[in-house]
């Protein structure tokens, strides 16, 4: 293998030597003055302009045909469609713009390759020319700026009331979820109780926080609004779930947050993308140190029954860890919340 | 325009006798050069340095992300200790890795290596001027480049690897030492080198601002500078405004680091311990930083922008197209770059309504970037066009700077970012309209002025050679990347074994592919090197004007000595856009050529040019 590479360089390196030889004594030889513009080797760079452009266009649409099941995802919530209507209507515009400019670049190149006898046309501003290509732009621009924001606006305005309450804690390189329980109220929490066992910092001295618990995978119902509260406890990592088109960094010291309504199970994602390994994962999108490329949390979605169903089998955080919170009721027996049943 | 006169009299007749005394030590001449040219040559062989460092380092990651079973034992001599036992990459060695590359090829190269050649050798050169207007103060900007540059590379060896956190070093994984081992001591170098390589940025900026306005010749007009001049002054005013922002927020950091400050820190909880920081906000580094981060992409891209209207200018035979409208969209791209920096933090948490007022900023500055990509195409049409190697970078940067800033459209408009941001879509987009497309910047404006760089001519077959392979090699690189991005895989990600279940087989084929591509360019480039060095010595001679251009840089002997020109500077009667002017039988008009002397080609509009 090294061998093979070793004489592939080495072979690619002597016919650049030797190109570089003959042309260079050629040259000389035939006297011809360092920058003469008659360079025989003009077409063949107009040529070959025009060529690369009609092989990559090519190869351009060939590609994003036939692959376009592998990278245009499937979408698993109630907005990606129409993130993805406007995400498609960008790419038709860029895309043609960028075939037209294309074109009409390499063309000109070959079309206006040096001639001697031509002379080139002294051509140094057409005003109504710049407006236009300046106007046209800029209205398009406004077309595509409105729609966006008006989606934005939607998407990152305040979640429906109704909404299915998780906090989601990133740390170094892990999820965490948190429930509020069957008082539909998160406990407080402060980084300063973080220890081992209780990760995200239950204050256990509010006591909304006693039917919180912590599940080891995130479920949601398909076709309720969930709104995901995010926190990190070290350093920012980003909530990233690619087929919900939904993204949200989550900040040490600031709290963070963002919704969507599922559209699709996982059993049905298991069906649509014929993998019965499927699953829905938060994947950590920013830079968190050595595993990041390995930070991730599985999240499934279901139907709303089970999802109830699986909500009322959970034990609470402290029923887990009786133990824990014992000696947290010992250690902190003034002010501690008690469960009042 | 009225013609402007400058104050430059008294110190052209004090510098006219200035070629006479050679005798300079070869420190003086070589070393501590206080020649605006020499300068730029020091500038570029560091910034060359650089570029072959960084490109080292990404093809040692290509081949990580490219063939991820490899076993690069075989390497241990040179990488032995940024191996796993297996002879991989060890993951935090991955992260140095970008981290090293990015701040290298951004800065190192592309904003030192670009402007400081190219400013430097040109803005006296072109406008008619005897040096800069400190010599001293340009000297010292080498100097704490240089410096920078050691601490910079020495920071790669030290004891728990370089700066890891990204060249955008966000804390708190950039603040502390137990998120990363990076963050120690190589991050605190990573400090100490920008802050030696902003007050280079600044000692040199000022500089070309003050050498721009003030020493202009006799007749050289603001309005009769060509565009290269006009984007290095901008480049140079943005280099003032923004940089200063970076030192700020690295000192900052600095504080939070080492005296217990908490500017960015708070509520953290790391390696078993709660930290007492509190009430900072991570947010502000990540302002602070893409203040200067937004501008600091134009000041990657504006000089090369203007080294090719230059280009495009001369060797298609014409005027550039629209030449006011080309000063003015430089103009709004710089002022603009100043209002948009919140469009790379959409997603970080910030108020949704600031996102909303970034989007319409960010889509307003693709405006004139849209002008100056018509303007070019315009001035191909119906020149005469000779496909020099300097052409051809020239027409490679256009078609880059449209397709990279094309998908800039998406991720400007906030809620389509929502998906693509951090993703490798970002990583296609950011490397086609700032990386390639500055670097053929670059390499468009060596083979330029090359013949007045160093008297002689480059082999052209071997520039014809080196430009078809990057360019496609560019596109195989970085085009393949929007579809990764598309599919939604993150960047800064060491290894996609592990990524979502089933995803994994997607992608192998291609991202070896893309890893071939970047091997194989990132060898061509050795052509290039190699006709640089070799034509350097033994180049054929240059003539005068080489190109037939108009600028008076080309006024001066072939090579230049000190001062410049040996008599008097010449005085500019004219634009430099006079090709191929209808009546004049030669296809071009230098710049200090008189009106009086061509009546037959002028013009009714000659005068306000
Ligand atoms: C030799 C050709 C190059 C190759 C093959 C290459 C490849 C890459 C790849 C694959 C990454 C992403 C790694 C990751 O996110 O995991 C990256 C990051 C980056 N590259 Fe390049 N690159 C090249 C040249 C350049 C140039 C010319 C620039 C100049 C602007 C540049 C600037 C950057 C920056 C700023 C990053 C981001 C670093 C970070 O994430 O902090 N690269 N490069
Ligand atoms: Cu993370
Ligand atoms: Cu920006």
């Amino acid at each position: 293998m090294n061998l093979i590479i070793g004489i592939i360089l080495f072979l690619s390196l002597a016919v650049v030597f030797l190109l570089f030889r003959s042309t260079e004594i050629l040259s000389v030889a035939k006297k011809k003055i360092a920058t003469s513009f008659e360079d025989s080797n003009n077409s063949f760079n107009a040529i070959s302009g025009v060529v690369f452009m009609f092989l990559s266009f090519a190869v351009i649409f060939w590609y994003s045909y036939d692959q376009f099941e592998n990278y245009f995802l499937p979408m698993a919530s109630k907005h990606a469609p129409e993130v993805e209507l406007l995400f498609w209507v960008t790419m038709a515009v860029t895309f043609t713009v960028f075939i037209i400019t294309q074109v009409v670049m390499f063309y000109f190149g070959y079309r206006y390759r040096y001639k001697k006898e031509r002379k080139a046309y002294f051509y140094p501003e057409n005003h109504k020319l710049e407006i236009v290509w300046t106007v046209i732009p800029a209205i398009v621009l406004v077309g595509l700026i409105g729609w966006g924001l008006v989606k934005w606006n939607n998407i990152m305005g305040p979640p429906p009331k109704d909404a299915v309450v998780i906090e989601i804690m990133g740390y170094q390189f892990a999820w965490a979820s948190r429930y509020p329980g069957p008082d539909n109220e998160l406990g407080d929490a402060n980084y300063k109780l973080i220890d081992v066992d209780n990760i995200v910092g239950i204050d256990f001295t509010d006591s909304s926080s006693l039917d919180d618990f912590m599940p080891r995978e995130i479920h949601i119902p398909k076709g309720k609004p969930v709104l995901f509260k995010i926190k990190a406890r070290d350093v920012i990592h980003s909530v990233y779930l690619p087929y919900m088109r939904s993204q949200m960094n989550a900040v040490p010291g600031m709290p963070t947050q963002m919704w969507f309504i599922p559209t699709k199970t996982t059993a049905e994602m298991r069906e649509e993308t014929g993998n019965e390994n499927f699953n829905f994962e938060i994947v950590c999108n920013k830079i968190c140190g050595r595993a990041h490329f390995s930070m991730k949390h599985t999240v499934i979605v279901e139907e709303e029954w089970e999802y109830i169903k699986w909500k009322n089998e959970q034990k609470s955080w402290i029923e887990k860890n009786p133990d824990y919170y014992a000696n947290f009721v010992k250690n902190n027996s003034t002010d501690v919340a008690v469960l009042n049943d | 325009m009225e013609i402007t006169k400058t104050s430059t009299k008294p110190k052209v007749q004090e510098h006219d006798h200035h070629d006479d005394h050679h005798d300079q030590s070869f420190i003086t001449k070589y070393i501590f050069s206080e020649d605006h040219k020499m300068i730029a040559k020091q500038f570029l062989i560091t910034g060359i340095f650089w570029a072959i460092v960084g490109g080292a380092m990404s093809s040692l990651f290509r081949i990580q992300l490219g063939f991820p079973d490899m076993d690069l034992t075989a390497l241990s001599p040179i990488i032995g200790n940024w191996l796993t036992p297996q002879g991989k990459i060890d993951p935090e060695v991955y992260l140095a890795l970008i981290t090293m590359h990015g701040t290298i090829m951004v800065f190192f190269v592309l904003t030192a290596g670009l402007s400081g050649t190219f400013s430097n050798f040109l803005i006296p050169l072109q406008i008619g001027a005897r040096d800069m207007a400190s010599g001293f103060m340009n000297m010292l900007s080498y100097w704490f480049f240089f410096l920078s540059s050691i601490v910079m590379f020495v920071s790669i060896f030290v004891e728990g690897g370089p700066a890891s956190g990204g060249w955008t070093i966000y804390p708190p994984l950039s603040a502390l030492p137990q998120a990363v081992s990076g963050s120690g001591m190589g991050m605190t170098l990573w400090l100490v080198s920008m802050a030696l390589f902003i007050v280079s940025a600044l000692l040199g900026s000022l500089n070309y601002i003050t050498t721009v306005i003030n020493l202009r010749t006799e007749g050289m007009t603001f309005f009769r500078m060509p565009l290269t001049i006009w984007a290095f002054l901008v480049t140079a005013i943005l280099g003032v405004l923004s940089f200063p922002v970076l030192l700020s927020a690295a000192l900052l950091l600095i504080m939070d680091r080492s005296f217990g400050t908490s500017f960015y820190l708070s509520d953290i909880y790391i390696a078993g311990e709660a930290l007492s920081n509190q009430g900072g906000s991570a947010i502000l580094f990540q302002h602070l930083f893409w203040f200067l981060g937004h501008p600091e992409v134009y000041i990657v891209i504006l000089p090369s922008l203007g080294i090719t209207s230059e280009i495009i200018a001369t060797c298609s035979r014409k005027p550039i197209f629209g030449y006011r409208a080309m000063v003015y969209s430089i103009f709004g791209i710089g002022v603009l770059s100043f209002v948009v920096w919140a469009h790379h933090m959409f997603i970080s948490g910030m108020n949704p309504f600031l996102g909303s007022v970034f989007t319409i900023l960010t889509l307003i500055i693709a405006v004139p970037s849209a002008v100056k990509a018509f303007n070019y195409i315009a001035t191909l049409w119906r020149g005469n066009i000779v496909f020099t190697p300097a052409m051809l970078f020239s027409i490679g940067l256009v078609s880059f700077f449209i397709s990279g800033g094309l998908t800039g459209l998406f991720l400007g408009n906030s809620v389509v970012d929502i998906n693509l941001h951090d993703t490798y879509f970002v990583v296609a987009h950011f490397h086609i309209v700032m990386g390639s497309a500055s670097f053929f910047g670059l390499f468009a404006g060596v083979y330029h002025w090359f013949p007045k760089m160093f008297g002689r001519m480059m082999n052209r077959t071997l520039g014809y050679f080196h430009f078809w392979v990057t360019f496609i090699g560019a596109y195989l690189v970085f085009f393949p990347l929007h579809y990764i991005g598309i599919a939604g895989f993150p960047r800064r990600y060491y290894s996609f074994t592990n990524f979502e279940t089933g995803r994994i087989e997607s992608f192998i084929d291609l991202n070896t592919f893309v890893s071939f591509a970047a091997i194989i360019t990132f060898i061509a480039q050795f052509v290039f090197l190699f006709n640089f060095f070799y034509s350097m010595y033994r180049g054929r001679k240059a003539p005068k004007n080489p190109w037939n251009s108009n600028t008076i840089e080309w006024t001066t002997p072939r090579e230049p000595g000190h001062g410049n020109w040996p008599g008097a500077i010449p005085k500019v009667e004219r634009w430099p856009y006079d090709y191929s002017k209808p009546g004049s039988d030669k296809d071009y008009i230098p710049q200090h050529i008189p009106l009086s002397k061509t009546p037959e080609s002028n013009m009714p509009e000659d005068s306000s040019r």
